[in-house]
């Protein structure tokens, strides 16, 4: 059994009187591809922001590379997490997300560079260097010089991948990374993912509608309903022989809205 | 009473000698309060309820009274307070009454530029694992200052314009120059009409200088256009 890089136990999430996520227990291994799927408003998207530290919280532990991501220790005790344990914590975590929320007064390079420079603390010339080419590995190394505002939706979500993946992260979150895109430019973000997905230098959990893409890529696939994970296994345990009629019906409803 | 034009360019170098004061008052009096707008908002954004309350009735207190009657307490009623009262000077009591009152519509236009900047913007900065500070300066305040540009134009506009109320304190800008000359030679037309005219030659060009730099921001900033139209 290989140690898991992220560990969820009994994580509760209320907004207010809602409660959204109703006990989460959850490993993931290093280079595990996991893709989320569940009716809307069931609690996919805020499992990874609070991963990303988006959202604390309210209850349940998070674990990541085995530090405790949502509290520390001071004077032997376990206390809230201050910014600068969060930030040590979330260093090998990436997210993009459904929005791009590229930086609109940067260029294309220099959303890139941003966090190499100041996070990283690498040299200008080294970050450049990393950028352009992750830049390229996204096939927009032509586009370097432009603002955000100046590409497609496909392009800027493109952006986005190559903005988190020069970073190195071993966590890498995709918030619905395809929802707010049109269908024509669908395809091109899925094919960047799939590229890193190959090349299995990350962990991957993907919150997603596109379900023939989580059979393709996903090596585990969870299914959240009611605040719970409902169901958990291989794409195609889940996607396709599922007994869980909830699961069926979720599924039924899916195929008959495409 | 008829216009003379010797007694207009007899003023003219007194009253333009009063220009300087005003305007290096307008300035540092401008600087004063676009550091001191800052203070407004760090100090709102502290997530405690008592002092969010204090702060913005502050705000609102010091709004809602005229700068005149600030710059009177300052100067004359300030060094009357017990323990922390001290007297200050003309100009010092000037800088810091107009100072505060303007920071208090600069501290909310700082707010309303920071509560522009979307909520993504905030979050893409945590996801790169970018420091507090770094978020600021380098993310949230480069997109939330321009689109304020303007509206602190306009506030610098109302500031030069209110800057000789310091005369009633004693520092003697172009106003009051113009009104001892008027007393002295028993012409006020003259001086007063110099006062006015310069008024209107660096307020109208300042204006100008505003909406230009503000067409500047937002083609930098580019924005507004749609997805895919190429500006140069």
């Amino acid at each position: 059994m290989v140690e898991p890089i992220v560990q969820f136990k009994d994580v509760h999430k209320s907004f207010g009187e809602f409660d959204v996520l109703k006990g989460i227990d959850l490993n993931i291994a290093p280079s595990e591809k996991i893709c989320i799927i569940g009716p809307s408003g069931s609690g996919k998207t805020t499992i990874i922001r609070m991963l990303m530290t988006l959202e604390e919280p309210t209850s349940g532990d998070i674990y990541v590379n085995d530090a405790n991501l949502w509290k520390m220790e001071r004077a032997g005790k376990m206390v809230p997490a201050n910014e600068k344990h969060l930030r040590q914590v979330r260093g090998d975590i990436g997210m993009v997300f459904q929005h791009f929320n590229l930086f609109p007064h940067m260029t294309i390079l220099d959303n890139c560079m941003v966090g190499p420079i100041h996070v990283k603390k690498e040299s200008k010339d080294e970050a450049k260097q990393h950028s352009e080419e992750m830049l390229k590995r996204v096939g927009l190394e032509e586009h370097m010089d432009k603002y955000p505002s100046q590409l497609s939706g496909g392009q800027k979500q493109r952006v986005a991948m190559a903005r988190a993946l020069v970073m190195k992260p071993k966590i890498m979150l995709f918030d619905e990374v395809t929802s707010a895109l049109d269908p024509e430019l669908v395809g091109e973000v899925l094919e960047v993912i799939r590229n890193i997905a190959e090349t299995g230098e990350t962990a991957m959990v993907l919150v997603t509608h596109e379900m023939d893409f989580a059979l393709e890529v996903a090596d585990r696939v969870l299914f959240l309903d009611d605040g719970v994970i409902a169901e958990s296994g291989t794409a195609s345990e889940v996607i396709e022989h599922s007994e869980n009629k909830r699961l069926q019906s979720f599924l039924r409803r899916f195929r008959n809205s495409d | 009473m008829n216009w003379k034009w010797e007694v207009f360019f007899d003023a003219l170098p007194l009253v333009t000698k009063g220009l300087t004061i005003t305007i290096s008052l307008t300035i540092i009096c401008y600087l004063f309060a676009l550091l001191f707008g800052f203070v407004w908002v760090f100090l709102r954004r502290i997530p405690s309820k008592i002092i969010n309350w204090i702060v913005t009735w502050t705000m609102e207190f010091i709004r809602s009274t005229p700068p005149l009657v600030q710059l009177f307490f300052l100067y004359f009623g300030w060094p009357m307070v017990p323990v922390v009262g001290v007297s200050l000077s003309p100009f010092t009591c000037a800088v810091i009454g107009l100072g505060i009152h303007t920071s208090t519509y600069i501290g909310e236009v700082y707010r309303s530029g920071i509560e522009s900047v979307d909520k993504g913007q905030w979050e893409a900065s945590t996801a790169l694992n970018l420091t507090t500070r770094q978020k600021w300066l380098k993310i949230i305040l480069p997109q939330a200052v321009p689109p304020t540009i303007p509206m602190l134009g306009n506030y610098f506009i109302i500031l030069f314009k209110e800057v000789p109320l310091a005369s009633t304190v004693g520092v003697l800008g172009i106003l009051a120059l113009a009104n001892n000359y008027g007393a002295a030679h028993f012409r006020y037309l003259e001086p007063l009409t110099i006062v006015a005219l310069l008024f209107l030659l660096l307020s109208y060009p300042s204006s100008l200088l505003i909406n230009k730099l503000e067409k500047k921001m937002n083609r930098r900033f580019d924005k507004k256009s749609s997805t895919g139209s190429i500006s140069m």
